[in-house]
């Protein structure tokens, strides 16, 4: 056991588990209907991240493959049937492929939680089902995709055509391979897109089995094209190509801010961008504190602290501090590090080493700027990349743990008194993704909802994603939003037909 | 008092002064040569040796909350082979009580759920898993429809039935995505508006395309977390009990979907003045659609969407491909027997091509194959009930008495079963009863006309407004026509184009409200605003 208390041990965070990790089945880049061999043979490895350990080595995609894959893309979109079937039969096709990615949940689970480090007991319930309703969420909207008829201000007749943008570059990350994956690619099928897809470079394998499912559903061949790589070899090809008509991206706003850049600099793509975050859960006196501090611990915890809504800056009111402080202390002390295959972990391995290390320095950082460590500061273990659930009170909103994004399980608490205070707080952030609050009082709930510049307000709930909730960023949180029918409208054009009218009876 | 009425608009009694004997010998000689050609089709040895479906009847009574059962009466009423007259199968008659228990069921499905509280998504996959039930039964229910009602099989199983499933998953489609709004207030106001399900849906629907009619109403009802009481037509009572018994075991919880057969004087009448029912919606004739209306105004003033008949122009131009409009305008009318709701029964052409135009109908309407519905090939087969063909047969009549032309047909086919000949009239005048009322049959009246003001005019004046076809290849007309008509579908250079996603329904006569598209589902929401004072908003 850790000084903690976590319900881990020393040498390595728990016993392997029974659970026999299926084999890697799909390992080469998806382009066009086929499995290739990047065209220079390189390959890179993913990396098993409770060791350290190797996974498999996968076939790297770099500038010339994605040139292959748009060049497919572009031909299914320009020739293909995909844009020129109803998309009552498009729904079908992705109806399809949403059963098939159930029939293989386990293997599809088990895939994420050896490449991200997840929860293999919550990805199989989480994950992978999101990942089939949102295609089927996506399907239904196939064929609801509705142009209006204009009021014209003379005689003409107007009407507005929603059509399909062309070849879509997705550029996904890491923390959620699968439900990333469905936010991106679902809206821009239904919409009668084609696309390239770059998975997270330490996270290649389940887009590949899903590009394998989609295959296996009667996705025709060159619509969906998936290939594994680096940013700054692929990512950079796709966002900087001359061919493809739109960039959707998820990541980091550093990334994000080059891929806009290399978008303008080359056709002037529009680009969609879901960025960092800094989202503030502000917790008010008259909330039940228990209840608060459940919630506050999961919205910093939940995939430890690796999703961009994490509710990484916690504002109590005065009146409840204390109480608070100490529960939120001793339940993080409860909370269960350990093997992503074992039911009773409730936190894996942070992804890799990078994002490891980025988080101790962090803690580091909390320390040196006078911020009071409560609990955890530590690595779990001697192996695989486990880190303690880590709470800092005494943090001042200028320090950088409570502006930067930390990409991990670090909460900086903070205290307010009122609600102009809590709401000036909340907002000082260059970032604008979502924010949760607390509070029994049904005007301070309305008040800060509107007050709080972030794309999501959760009332007393954190978390609550849905296929028709759409969500995304204010301010450096990036812009566009996923899910939802708002989603769809990433991927169509909007064009407006005139013709003149003669006798019209109406106008 | 309404239910009196109702039942005289509903009676089968009919005056027709000499029956189809008579009218055969008195028509003998204006279609001679057609009597040659329809002997080709040799119809009456269809007639004579019907092919015996092969499909069981399984489900004959009642389906009240999730159960099938007797009438609270006991009573049963005969289904029809229309091929024959024979009867098919003894079906439960519902009443006033079956409507009642049916109503209980189904309130006490909305009232205590678990329907309307389920997720979207849970009824989404319900909707799902039925349209694959109704794909994997495909061949029964097909069969099963051509039976009752005497549509072409191939029809049945090639179109309606997979356009049934389409429709489903249109409507799956749609429940995970019923959206309020937040609205805009003067003040320092939260504004949204809910979309609520209106509660207990009665419906009560026609003969002839019995399950299409039942997709269009059931799958919006549902889809929005609605009950249902649904009265199909006492002529096909079938397939909508086999497919409610599908709905079931897809999950649908008990009392959502009831289905009571029966007729309208007795079971339609009780569900539409019911207390307890919160919303109806009716396809049929416009006489019952009064009637209905009436009776929901006296009972709890519940809204009522009506789909009611039409006298639906179809406008040939000059600039037409005459050969692709004669093919689309004989579609428009023949389909189905005729017996559509939006056919184009009045066939405006204009003078220029009137007379290729006539030759090449005639023409078309003699190589029309009508005979058995369960033969390959065959386009058309018998009219739905006797009432209906001595109904098509006296217009014919009337036709002929007000001295339209007839081109070809007008005489029953065979001597046993509803068949009648593809008939076509010219020189029709838009006076004429058979250019005014709706005679739902296979009867085609071509009428002429010079100039797009003209024909505006005329397409537009009847009491009803439901459909419209217009042939042009010039973008102008097409443009000026598509806003003149006061119709509720307008098909340029098309017609009976029905996707899920079109709203369908009608202008004037032809009743109110829009049955699919997204439009349907207004049909079955209420809409509540929930207005919050707001306290130093940052924005209002």
């Amino acid at each position: 056991m850790t000084s903690n208390g976590h319900a881990t041990n020393d040498s390595s965070p728990s016993p392997p588990p029974p659970f026999k990790i299926p084999p890697i089945k799909f390992t080469n880049l998806f382009i066009n209907g086929q499995f290739v061999h990047s065209l220079s043979g390189k390959e890179f490895e993913t990396i098993d991240p409770r060791t350290g350990e190797v996974i498999v080595k996968i076939s790297e995609g770099r500038k010339e493959d994605i040139d292959v894959a748009v060049q497919a893309a572009r031909h299914a979109f320009d020739n293909g049937p995909w844009p020129r079937m109803s998309g009552a039969e498009r729904a079908r096709i992705m109806m399809k492929w949403a059963d098939l990615i159930e029939e293989n949940l386990e293997e599809l689970a088990a895939l994420d939680a050896i490449d991200a480090g997840k929860l293999f007991h919550l990805v199989k319930v989480l994950d992978i089902p999101a990942v089939a309703s949102a295609i089927r969420y996506y399907a239904g909207a196939a064929d609801k995709i509705h142009g209006e008829v204009l009021k014209a201000s003379r005689e003409f007749h107007a009407y507005t055509l929603m059509e399909p943008i062309g070849v879509v570059g997705h550029i996904i990350p890491w923390n959620f391979p699968s439900t990333m994956f469905a936010a991106k690619v679902s809206p821009s099928l239904a919409a009668g897109c084609t696309m390239v897809l770059k998975p997270a470079e330490q996270t290649p394998l389940s887009a590949l089995f899903y590009a394998h499912l989609a295959k296996q559903a009667g996705i025709p061949d060159g619509v969906l094209n998936v290939v594994p790589g680096f940013g700054p070899t692929a990512g950079a090809a796709i966002s900087s190509h001359m061919d493809i008509d739109k960039v959707s991206f998820t990541g980091s706003t550093d990334v994000g801010r080059a891929i806009m850049h290399a978008a303008a600099s080359s056709n002037l793509k529009p680009v969609s961008l879901e960025l960092g975050g800094k989202s503030p859960l502000v917790i008010f006196d008259d909330a039940d504190v228990d209840k608060a501090a459940d919630l506050a611990l999961l919205g910093i915890l939940f995939n430890k602290g690796e999703i961009c809504v994490a509710s990484s800056r916690v504002f109590v009111q005065e009146g409840i501090y204390d109480e608070f402080e100490k529960k939120l202390v001793e339940k993080a002390k409860a909370w269960v590090v350990g093997d992503p295959f074992d039911p009773k972990s409730q936190q894996g391995p942070q992804v890799d080493k990078n994002q490891f290390e980025k988080i101790l320095s962090y803690i580091e950082i909390g320390k040196q700027e006078g911020a009071t460590l409560l609990t955890g500061g530590k690595r779990v273990g001697n192996k695989g990349y486990y880190i303690e659930p880590t709470i800092f009170s005494n943090v001042k909103e200028d320090m950088r743990i409570a502006q930067d994004e930390i990409f991990g399980p670090v909460l900086a608490l903070m205290k307010f008194r009122s609600i102009e205070e809590a709401i000036k707080g909340a907002n000082n952030s260059r970032y604008g993704l979502a924010a949760g609050i607390v509070t029994k009082n049904i005007d301070t709930a309305n008040t800060v909802s509107r007050s709080i510049r972030a794309g999501i307000v959760w009332i007393n709930c954190y978390f609550a994603f849905g296929n028709d909730i759409p969500y995304g960023g204010y301010k450096q949180s990036g812009f566009g939003r996923d899910f939802g029918l708002e989603a769809l409208h990433k991927y169509l054009q909007v064009k407006s037909v005139v013709t003149p009218i003669y006798n019209s009876p109406w106008l | 008092m309404a239910a009196r009425r109702l039942s005289w608009l509903l009676s089968r009694s009919l005056s027709a002064a000499s029956g189809p004997d008579s009218l055969l010998h008195s028509l003998g000689r204006n279609s001679g040569g057609g009597i040659r050609k329809w002997k080709r089709f040799s119809t009456a040895a269809a007639v004579d040796e019907v092919i015996i479906p092969q499909v069981q009847i399984p489900y004959t009574q009642h389906l009240i909350d999730g159960k099938f059962v007797d009438s609270a009466s006991g009573k049963t009423f005969p289904t029809y082979d229309p091929r024959t007259g024979e009867v098919i199968a003894q079906v439960a008659e519902g009443d006033a009580e079956d409507i009642n228990r049916a109503v209980v069921a189904a309130r006490k499905a909305f009232d205590e759920g678990p329907w309307p509280k389920m997720t979207a998504y849970e009824r989404c996959r319900i909707l799902l898993r039925f349209a694959d039930l109704v794909e994997k039964h495909r061949s029964e229910l097909a069969a099963l429809e051509t039976w009752d009602n005497g549509k072409p099989y191939q029809q049945s199983f090639n179109d309606e039935l997979p356009m049934f499933v389409r429709l489903f998953h249109y409507y799956a489609g749609w429940a995970d995505k019923i959206h309020g709004m937040t609205v805009p207030a003067d003040g320092k106001y939260h504004v949204q508006t809910l979309h609520e399900p209106i509660g207990v849906a009665g419906q009560i629907i026609p003969w002839n395309f019995p399950l299409l009619m039942f997709a269009w109403k059931v799958g919006p009802a549902l889809a929005c977390g609605n009950t249902i009481v649904l009265k199909t037509a006492e002529q096909t009572p079938l397939t909508a009990l086999y497919v409610a018994k599908l709905l079931h075991e897809a999950g649908l919880p008990p009392g959502v979907v009831n289905i009571v057969s029966g007729y309208g004087p007795t079971a339609g009448a009780a569900l539409a003045s019911h207390m307890d029912v919160d919303k109806l919606a009716f396809t049929g004739s416009t006489e019952t659609g009064k009637i209905v209306l009436e009776l929901a105004a006296r009972s709890n003033l519940k809204p009522v969407t009506l789909e009611l008949g039409g006298k639906s122009p179809f406008i040939v131009y000059d600039d037409a491909d005459v050969d692709q409009a004669v093919e689309v305008a004989h579609f428009a009318l023949f389909f189905n027997q005729g017996q559509c709701c939006c056919a184009g029964s009045r066939t405006f052409v204009h003078e220029r091509i009137y007379d290729e135009f006539l030759e090449k109908s005639k023409k078309r309407a003699l190589k029309r194959v009508v005979g058995d519905p369960f033969k390959n090939g065959v386009e058309q087969g018998p009219q739905i009930d006797t009432e209906q063909f001595e109904k098509v047969l006296r217009y014919i009549r009337s036709g002929i008495e007000s001295n339209a032309t007839l081109e070809c047909g007008g005489q029953r086919l065979g001597s046993k079963g509803f068949f009648i000949q593809p008939t076509v009239f010219s020189d029709v005048k838009d006076e004429m009863l058979i250019a005014q009322d709706e005679i739902f049959g296979p009867v085609q009246t071509i009428l002429k006309f010079k100039d797009t003001e003209e024909v505006i005019r005329r397409a537009n004046a009847t009491r009803y407004g439901l459909a419209a076809g217009v042939f042009t290849k010039n973008v102008h007309t097409a443009n000026t026509l598509m806003r003149a008509l006061r119709v509720g579908t307008v098909w340029i250079n098309c017609f009976d184009v029905f996707d899920a996603a079109i709203p369908f329904g009608g202008y004037k006569m032809s009743g109110t409200g829009r049955e699919k598209g997204i439009y349907s589902l207004n049909n079955y929401l209420q809409i509540k605003a929930v207005v919050e004072p707001l306290k130093n908003p940052a924005w209002i």
